[in-house]
């Protein structure tokens, strides 16, 4: 089931008479493509959860239509959406078994769609041996570990077949090994039912490692759509290319000049077709290759060997952040009482944002 | 652990507080069970030996259960007016709190209003009670005022006076003691649903879950402590039972014209009408009666909601 959002907004009023009210969700447009598995993705407070609840219909929206299919549901209740919620804090009622949590939304099923006893049981040991916990069926959530709980909060929002799953920030709760396990499983789950599913998530790497698309918002309002490796190798704006990436992104002060990109006087890189202004050089930390006849020069502070890879950190009087981070292969060796470190830059790493908009400027890349 | 050489300063810091429960809780305790034992005795004897004569024995008890007695008609009153008021009282307050709870407007208003009668003198209300349900005039005349609850339905029932029937009595007792026993009840089960995640109920929306479902599969089981908790204090509250009996119908606890066998007087009425009389053996046995059975009710309860209530 594809669920489109056409200018969906949302504002909350202010408290007091004065106050400004609060555009939580801002008009937003995008299309989610059947069986996907898309992650909206922003700092806390972007609005993310809203547009998560204004989809669940558990929030109406103050304007703009959300479509399942070719359905209008903006006006329907949330069961009549066929939407699967799981709450951040799952929300499993503490007083039923397992099997009776899984089981409850069945039994709220009306007219036609009433089941037999022996048909809700069948249907609730299916999706809890999907999730893997039909062996905890008799336990109370408060007996389960959080990892369990977030399965059993799954099964009962698949239970009813939901036409889309929605998940609210759903590994933030779990402790770290938890969280990486358990993103496999969700991943995992989807493919195997094959339900849209929409989740919520401040964590850009959750995002990026099980999304088929991620949705990235600030303030309200929607800065980029794409697939997980696109948005990352092509940021439109400052705020995006930042948001994404471990370790972050290096921004630096420069200006283009003459298809030239300077950084403090140096001449850095060739950069055909943009135009002359003052810039955000936005630098991935792969991007740079340590070579004796690199234009870039920093002063080095230190090199973290992690095995694989060495992180050199320096620092640069035009740099944004406190520290440039390079991630170079180890094979580099940084000669030992070295003061500075000359790199050259991979041109595909390197992004240009106007110093006012912020927004992409682009410009060839050979 | 404290050294056990300066445990002795621990007992000095606790000594006024043992004292003064020593005197006045634990010895008329231990006082009582005693005196509930001791058959003819008099309360002067500790003034004057001549008063001697008790032997122990267990007469009182049996005086108390003698067929007819002002005591088991007092048992079965009390009894009577537990069963029936308990449960109507906490299934309305908890109506009662559920809805306040659900509405946004005036919800700080509604619950002053519902507290009121809690700050207020039972006594007093038991007389405005009685006023509303008094006839003045002469029973059965038409002229006469037969009160504004009879006005309201149109009836000329009578409620309390001279001649009037048991079960109108226990009505109008069972309406007084639901109606005051209500705000405690739904202050407590109100902070029981407030407490309650919100989720839970967003989540039984997405459910499609009926109103009536959510009612009982979700708010009845969340609140099952407090719902618990008002149940044992209510019985409690039941069984000493006697400002609401005196507010109603005054200190001969009864309507004009019944005898002590046959009027609304409840086991802690029967307890403070033997004291004036010198009766301690009869009162102590009958403040026994009166703690075995809410020992035995609150146990009953405490197993019961251990059954029912799941975290």
């Amino acid at each position: 089931m594809k669920v489109v959002l056409q200018d969906l907004t949302k504002i909350f009023p202010s408290r007091n008479k004065n106050g400004q009210e609060v555009v939580a969700v801002n008009k937003f447009n995008f299309e989610i493509p059947d069986g996907k598995l898309i992650g909206l993705l922003g700092p806390s407070g972007c609005g993310k959860s809203t547009t998560l609840y204004m989809i669940c219909g558990l929030q109406q929206p103050s304007g703009g239509k959300i479509f399942f299919g070719d359905d209008d549901v903006t006006e329907l209740s949330p069961e009549n959406r066929g939407v699967g919620l799981v709450f951040q804090n799952y929300a499993l009622y503490p007083h039923m078994t397992v099997k009776q949590n899984i089981m409850f939304p069945l039994e709220n099923l009306k007219g036609d769609d009433r089941m037999t006893k022996s048909q809700m049981l069948e249907r609730a040991y299916h999706v809890a041996k999907l999730v893997q916990i039909d062996d905890l069926m008799d336990r109370k959530p408060s007996e389960l570990s959080g990892g369990q709980q977030q399965r059993v909060a799954i099964a009962r929002a698949l239970v009813k077949m939901p036409r889309v799953l929605l998940l609210d920030e759903p590994l933030s709760n779990l402790d770290a090994r938890l969280r990486l396990q358990t993103r496999e499983e969700i991943k995992r789950i989807q493919k195997e039912t094959g339900i849209t599913t929409v989740f919520v998530t401040h964590d850009q790497e959750e995002a990026m490692s099980i999304s088929d698309m991620i949705v990235v918002m600030k303030l309200g309002v929607l800065q980029q759509i794409g697939k997980p490796q696109d948005v990352y190798d092509n940021p439109t704006n400052l705020f995006v290319a930042k948001f994404l990436g471990t370790p972050p992104i290096n921004v630096l002060d420069g200006e283009v000049k003459g298809e030239k990109l300077y950084i403090g006087d140096v001449a850095v890189l060739d950069v055909k077709g943009a135009a002359d202004q003052l810039v955000h050089v936005g630098i991935r930390p792969e991007g740079f290759i340590v070579d004796d006849n690199g234009a870039f020069e920093s002063n080095l502070s230190n090199v973290e060997v992690m095995g694989r890879d060495v992180s050199i950190v320096s620092t640069h009087p035009a740099s944004q952040n406190p520290v440039i981070r390079s991630i170079v292969d180890a094979d580099n060796k940084i000669a030992e009482g070295a003061t500075t470190v000359k790199f050259s830059l991979k041109p595909h790493k390197v992004f240009l944002f106007n110093r006012d908009t912020e927004e992409r400027v682009y410009f060839e890349v050979k | 652990m404290v050294d056990k050489s300066q445990q002795w300063k621990a007992w000095i810091y606790l000594a006024p507080a043992i004292v003064l429960m020593l005197i006045f809780t634990v010895w008329p305790i231990f006082n009582t069970i005693l005196m509930a034992f001791k058959e003819g005795y008099n309360p002067m004897y500790e003034l004057n030996p001549a008063f001697d004569g008790w032997t122990f024995g267990l007469q009182n008890f049996i005086d108390l259960f003698a067929h007819a007695s002002a005591f088991t008609n007092a048992l079965v009153n009390t009894l009577l007016l537990c069963v029936l008021t308990v449960p109507v009282s906490t299934m309305l307050a908890l109506l009662i709190a559920v809805a306040l709870n659900s509405i946004k407007p005036l919800q700080k208003l509604l619950q002053t209003i519902f507290f009121l009668p809690y700050v207020t003198n039972s006594i007093a209300i038991g007389m405005v009670f009685s006023v509303m349900f008094n006839i003045v005039g002469d029973v059965g005349d038409p002229s006469a005022n037969y009160g504004v609850i009879n006005q309201i339905f149109g009836t000329m029932i009578n409620w309390m006076n001279l001649g009037s029937t048991k079960v109108a009595n226990y009505a109008v007792m069972v309406i007084y003691i639901v109606w005051n026993a209500l705000p405690f009840k739904i202050l407590v089960l109100l902070g029981g649903l407030q407490g309650v995640n919100k989720q839970y109920y967003d989540a039984a929306k997405v459910d499609g879950t009926s109103k009536t479902r959510v009612f009982w599969r979700i708010t009845v089981p969340l609140v099952s402590p407090m719902i618990v908790y008002v149940l044992i204090t209510g019985f409690i509250g039941g069984f000493k039972e006697y400002s609401s009996i005196v507010g109603i119908f005054g200190e001969d606890m009864g309507a004009a014209g019944q005898q002590a066998h046959e009027n609304m007087n409840t086991m802690v009425g029967v307890i403070y009408d033997a004291l004036p009389s010198g009766q301690y053996g009869k009162a102590s046995a009958a403040a026994l009666v009166l703690f075995a059975i809410i020992l035995v009710v609150t146990l009953i309860n405490l197993k019961i909601s251990k059954k029912t209530t799941h975290y």
